[in-house]
């Protein structure tokens, strides 16, 4: 399969990206930085990703409202412009179709933001089972899109664009605002566990946006930071990743994400296999290794002497400065401070469930 | 990228320093620790351990993933550089003094090349 190219493919090149695949596209793993100093960085400065590859889906209709509370399991009811709201989507067997996140623009018009890798069967499942007037678009290839993260994004926005422009709280945003004379939406959102913005803009303008922003914040010692950085950012900050602690047989529930699921409110597509599910027999947990050795996904947890689970991703976090993994296991052994061992390639390493998130700002 | 001339190196990008008393020393090549990006951790074997040339007998993990060292020839594991456990990011900074082991009673090493060997290797192979 030919792999896509976000609108800055080019830019990465220039910057000394080291490229792979992700989700269908050539993406940046890390630059010559490395992963250590990009992951540093958005925790102690600021760091700048490209995340394009998402893809972007516009419902719109007087029925929308009512499509999103059956599509999905938060609650969608109430929400003002521009605010954000995260929801696990999940199958007729309580599984997770993908999470995302919904902003509303205004009125009857919702925005909403999937992963890569899903975009294709997610927009096929809205399209299935919305009914009445709500009209589906996926806009993906018009849109880019910039994270901006770390303790001085703020900073380096307030450089390129008035007061007025920057959202004050976190999961909302502003629309149709000029960045350095580029038009976006500003958000107050991203995926690292610290502070920051994702910036939406114009396919075409993106490559401008990027290099503004990169030339703003060089005072701040703003550098790009690649997929490998976004990753280990992620697992630091305890948030689940579609494919590894969520997937079309693990449920919502399962994967920790109960604050997202709405049990009461009217019927959605997985309520009644949830329902009858219960308190799911595994739960998911963070390991922080106390033995020696980087535990990594797929690796069979143990305690008493048998199997209790499995990792679904795990590295060295390089802030906390320790190995850290999540896990699914029995829901018995998840009580912090339960002593566990993983199977590291054939080495059984200690290690410890803990609460998540690893890092909190 | 530097490949010093008194050193050996394998296809599988490990270097040999050659001592003169026979034995000599192995680690991972500065196109080894690049490609790689920054290392968090190295799993060493333990002296007395045989090595057989083309065979694991180390590994390294990246942030992102597990790699396999090879051994560059046969012989005995002499000393094992365990400080280097504690700065895994040596073998990042200075890869040709981030020894991993001192190798001893070496028999075999069929296949070792020179820098200007590797050199071209590389650039054949990236």
């Amino acid at each position: 399969m030919e792999l896509k190219h976000t609108p800055l493919y080019e830019a990465h090149l220039r910057c000394g990206g080291k490229m792979v695949e992700f989700g269908g596209f050539e993406m940046p793993v890390q630059y010559r930085t490395g992963v250590i100093r990009e992951h540093m960085a958005v925790r102690t400065a600021c760091g700048l990703f490209d995340v394009s590859h998402m893809g972007e889906v516009i419902l719109q209709g007087p029925d929308t409202v009512r499509n999103l509370n059956r599509l999905l399991t938060n609650d969608y009811t109430v929400m003002e412009d521009g605010q954000a709201r995260y929801s696990p989507m999940c199958n007729e067997q309580g599984g997770t179709v993908d999470d995302l996140i919904v902003y509303k623009v205004a009125g009857d018009r919702y925005f909403v933001v999937v992963n890569a890798s899903n975009r294709e069967k997610d927009v096929a499942w809205i399209r299935a089972h919305v009914s009445g007037e709500t009209a589906v678009e996926d806009v993906s290839e018009s849109y880019g899109q910039i994270a901006l993260q770390g303790p001085l994004a703020e900073r380096i926005l307030r450089k390129l664009t008035a007061e007025e422009n920057i959202p004050r709280k976190n999961y909302t945003a502003l629309w149709d605002r000029s960045v350095g004379g580029v038009n976006c939406i500003v958000s107050r959102t991203g995926y690292t566990g610290s502070d920051g913005f994702e910036l939406y803009t114009h396919a075409k303008d993106t490559e401008k946006l990027w290099d503004l922003l990169l030339e703003a914040g060089r005072e701040e010692e703003l550098i790009p930071c690649g997929l490998g950085a976004r990753d280990t950012l992620r697992l630091e900050a305890g948030m689940p990743l579609y494919g590894h602690e969520l997937s079309d047989t693990i449920s919502p529930m399962t994967a920790g994400l109960g604050y997202f699921v709405k049990m009461n409110k009217e019927d959605f597509i997985g309520k009644a296999a949830l329902e009858t599910a219960g308190v799911p027999a595994q739960c998911r947990v963070g390991l922080k290794a106390v033995g020696r050795g980087i535990m990594r996904e797929h690796q069979d947890v143990y305690a008493d002497g048998r199997k209790i689970g499995q990792t679904t991703s795990g590295t060295h976090c390089p802030y906390i400065g320790y190995p850290a993994a999540m896990a699914i296991i029995d829901r018995g052994y998840g009580i912090p401070g339960t002593a566990v061992q993983v199977d590291v390639r054939g080495r059984l390493v200690e290690a410890e469930v803990v609460k998540l998130p690893f890092y909190k700002r | 990228m530097n490949f010093p001339k008194e050193l050996k190196y394998s296809r599988t990008h490990e270097w040999v320093r050659f001592q003169e008393d026979g034995t000599a020393y192995i680690g991972i090549t500065d196109y080894a620790q690049d490609q790689l990006g920054d290392l968090v951790f190295v799993n060493l074997p333990a002296a007395g351990d045989s090595l057989q040339a083309g065979e694991a007998f180390a590994d390294v993990e990246s942030v992102k993933a597990v790699s396999d060292v090879n051994a560059p020839l046969s012989g005995t594991v002499k000393e094992v550089n365990d400080a280097l456990a504690d700065a895994p990011e040596k073998m990042n900074e200075a890869p040709y003094d981030a020894w991993f082991v001192l190798a001893e009673e070496i028999t075999e090493t069929d296949g070792l090349m020179t820098a200007e060997e590797y050199e071209a290797f590389i650039a054949e192979e990236g």
